[in-house]
């Protein structure tokens, strides 16, 4: 026997969703942009491909980076992802030994247990091959099941799991979770119905069978429940496009697209939809928005947003509210780039709104070796311009601070509120102003201007950061610095650590003028200070209290100082913080052994 | 003739039943720190727009909530969304929504 009539909803149910996938990214692939469609051909036959395997089995099946942030979250993901590959795999090879032939329908291995009724195992043959798949086809499910009591036990204790917060679902995601979790507890109670009559399950489905024969009409219940168990699965499989479930095989396509080199664009498109649909909405981003553990924002976190543009109606307030820290970036398991899908929908909202920088005339420099570019917020902290011009100085540097007169602003503010094209018109310009000083490198003071320089303007000359320069001059022995004992953390920047990578040189300078400690959430992890631009959405209040969370994380070594190394941040943490908030080009110029100075402009500076 | 530093000024009577006054309502719903801006003008004083043009936030501020708002349009479109200003702020105000908020309004009445 290989048929019955209660396959059907599960069969139905998996063709209506193959269908379904196969018209989605048929759509989407044929909508990516050319160059990413030749990356996608050039890549498929090559090794990328092969990389692309490893990395779905370390994250979609093992679940590699849950287990990174914790034991308990890391299992539970994997049971389910694991544990039901394991059982289809299996079940295939263990249906062929009984049907003889290499093809089976697919539902045959899924039923395997209805349709084999004399196929006892004695004892003595319980190592043979057909005895052995049956103690692996129990373990696997069993394995499920202790992933489904975990993921019961998450819904109220979701602090055992290392998550403050866990998603709210919609209603969607409701239905299809509720027959993800029925399907694995009725495929136990079929199997166990039919082994109590055959005793061809294993240590779990055959005593638990047993176990229900004693006080249940086993036989007259054993049909239904395989009914049961096929509608389950085809009422699961039909949900599953339309919900969070869909995350199970697109994360496996975007994980091929991302090794064949693709990247998510400035504008949203059909790789976008790829983006979105991968987030699982496991909850994990949200703890780890600053704005979410404060200030309540629910549309903001990931999961949130993702899902509001799933169904293309991302509110305004959370489209713009977003600080663009990055930090969810970090804990997502999947990898997806928010920051980049967040801008993308900007653009949609400013698409009407205009800018005309017309009023700016052509400038331009004095040629020198280093161009200095401040930046808006350096001009606002004018105490981190002062202290770059000494320790220029006292290197003896060939620079010109080229926006001494004021500042055009780099253009990244408005890049990050979607106006583009505007942004541009302000990088022309500032591109022929450094372009003019004919300068090798270029030192930035604030990380905001950095990210976009580097990442944008497209100018082939070195760009560092003031960190960055004053270390190099360090060890150039260019200037001198004192060691002192005071105790300082250091603050990263979003834009410059996790926007710009630069992790360790603002340490490495540190230590040669203080004693180090470490703060409680810092490199990759640090928290915003609260004063991003790039968020519009978010009052002061709310601006204020991400400040003291932050602030908290720093103070918890007990520092004697907060060093950082962006104006906006010291300018934001300074009204909170309950030590001196520095920045480290004022350290370093605090610092410096003076005796080289022969600049007379220095001294100038010093009286005044 | 010579200049003592002195001028007079042209005499002006506001008509608040002509002002429009539509775009005022919409910064209050859409960014209520818009309503408790004090005119101090250190917006202004640190605007990096400020030092090409004559652009300034406390004179657009005060001629949107009297509803005079024939070249706001135009006007904050010089802004280059630096966030000096909302820094500056002494009132909190969110001014760099302030700004892209006056474009939607424009953008949502059709003026």
């Amino acid at each position: 026997m290989t048929f019955d009539l209660f396959v059907l909803p599960f069969f139905l149910g998996l063709i209506t969703l193959m269908v379904i996938l196969a018209v989605k990214y048929a759509g989407w692939i044929k909508g990516f942009q050319p160059s990413d469609k030749d990356l996608l051909r050039q890549g498929l036959f090559t090794r990328k491909s092969l990389d692309a395997t490893g990395e779905v089995l370390m994250e979609s099946l093992l679940h590699r980076k849950m287990f990174r942030r914790n034991a308990l979250l890391g299992y539970m993901h994997m049971s389910f992802a694991l544990g039901w590959f394991l059982l289809i795999v299996c079940g295939n090879l263990e249906s062929r030994i009984y049907s003889k032939v290499h093809l089976n329908p697919p539902y045959y291995p899924i039923f395997l247990k209805y349709f084999i009724s004399d196929g006892r195992v004695l004892s003595h043959e319980l190592m043979s091959i057909p005895g052995v798949f049956r103690l692996l086809m129990d373990i696997f499910l069993l394995f499920i099941l202790t992933g489904l009591v975990l993921a019961l036990i998450k819904r109220t204790s979701s602090h055992w799991f290392g998550l403050r917060k866990t998603t709210r679902h919609s209603f969607s995601d409701r239905v299809a979770i509720t027959t993800l979790w029925l399907i694995f507890p009725l495929r136990l109670l079929a199997e166990s119905f039919t082994a109590a009559q055959y005793h061809h399950g294993s240590f779990l489905t055959n005593n638990f069978g047993d176990l229900l024969n004693s006080f249940l009409p086993v036989k007259q219940l054993a049909y239904p429940t395989w009914w049961a168990y096929s509608i389950a699965l085809g009422c699961f499989f039909i949900s599953l496009p339309y919900s969070r479930f869909m995350h199970i095989p697109t994360e496996v396509m975007l994980i091929f697209f991302r090794h064949y080199g693709i990247k998510p664009a400035l504008h949203f498109n059909h790789y976008s939809n790829f983006e979105i649909q991968s987030c699982p909405k496991c909850g994990v981003c949200i703890d780890s928005c600053p704005l979410h553990t404060n200030a309540n924002e629910d549309g903001i976190p990931p999961a949130y947003f993702l899902r509001a543009l799933k169904i293309n109606q991302p509110e305004i307030s959370s489209t713009y509210g977003c600080l663009l820290c990055g930090r969810c970036g970090e804990y997502c398991p999947v990898g997806i780039n928010i920051n980049a899908l967040r801008v993308s929908q900007r653009i949609r909202y400013a698409k009407n709104l205009n800018g005309s920088f017309t009023y700016l005339k052509p400038a331009d420099s004095q040629v020198a070796e280093v161009a200095y570019f401040a930046g808006c917020m350096t001009h606002l902290t004018p105490s981190i311009k002062i202290s770059m011009e000494k320790i220029f100085n006292t290197a003896g540097i060939d620079y010109n601070f080229i926006d001494r007169d004021g500042s055009v602003c780099c253009g990244r503010p408005l890049w990050m509120a979607g106006k583009e094209k505007q942004a541009r018109e302000l990088m022309e310009h500032n591109k022929k102003l450094i372009e003019s000083t004919k300068c090798k490198t270029i030192v930035l003071s604030c990380p905001i201007c950095l990210k976009i320089f580097r990442e944008d303007y497209g100018i082939n000359i070195e760009i560092l950061h003031h960190s960055q320069y004053i270390l190099r001059l360090a060890e150039e022995k260019k200037i001198d610095l004192k060691k002192t004992d005071v105790q300082v953390v250091f603050h990263d920047p979003c834009e410059l650590g996790r926007g710009s990578g630069i992790f360790e040189e603002p340490r490495q300078l540190i230590r040669q003028m203080a004693n180090l400690v470490s703060a409680s959430e810092e490199r990759n992890m640090s928290i915003c200070c609260g004063g991003s631009l790039g968020s519009t959405g978010i009052n002061c209040y709310q601006r204020d209290e991400v400040s003291m969370l932050t602030l908290e994380a720093l103070m918890a070594n007990n520092p004697q100082a907060v060093i950082t190394a962006c104006p906006l941040c010291k300018k934001t943490l300074q009204k909170g913080s309950p030590v001196e908030v520095r920045d480290i080009s004022e350290l370093t110029s605090s610092l410096i052994d003076t005796k080289k100075i022969s600049m007379p402009e220095l001294v100038n500076q010093e009286e005044n | 003739m010579p200049h003592f530093g002195y001028t007079i000024s042209t005499d002006r009577q506001i008509d608040y039943d002509s002002n429009d006054k539509r775009v005022a309502k919409y910064l209050a719903e859409h960014e209520p720190s818009f309503m408790i801006c004090i005119s101090c003008g250190t917006c202004t004083a640190t605007c990096s727009a400020g030092v090409f043009t004559t652009f300034s936030l406390r004179e657009h501020i005060g001629n949107i909530k009297r509803g005079e708002i024939r070249n706001i349009k135009a006007e904050a479109e010089k802004c280059m969304l630096c966030g000096k200003c909302q820094l500056a702020c002494p009132r909190g105000v969110n001014t760099r929504n302030v700004i892209l908020n006056i474009q939607r309004a424009f953008e949502a009445l059709g003026l």
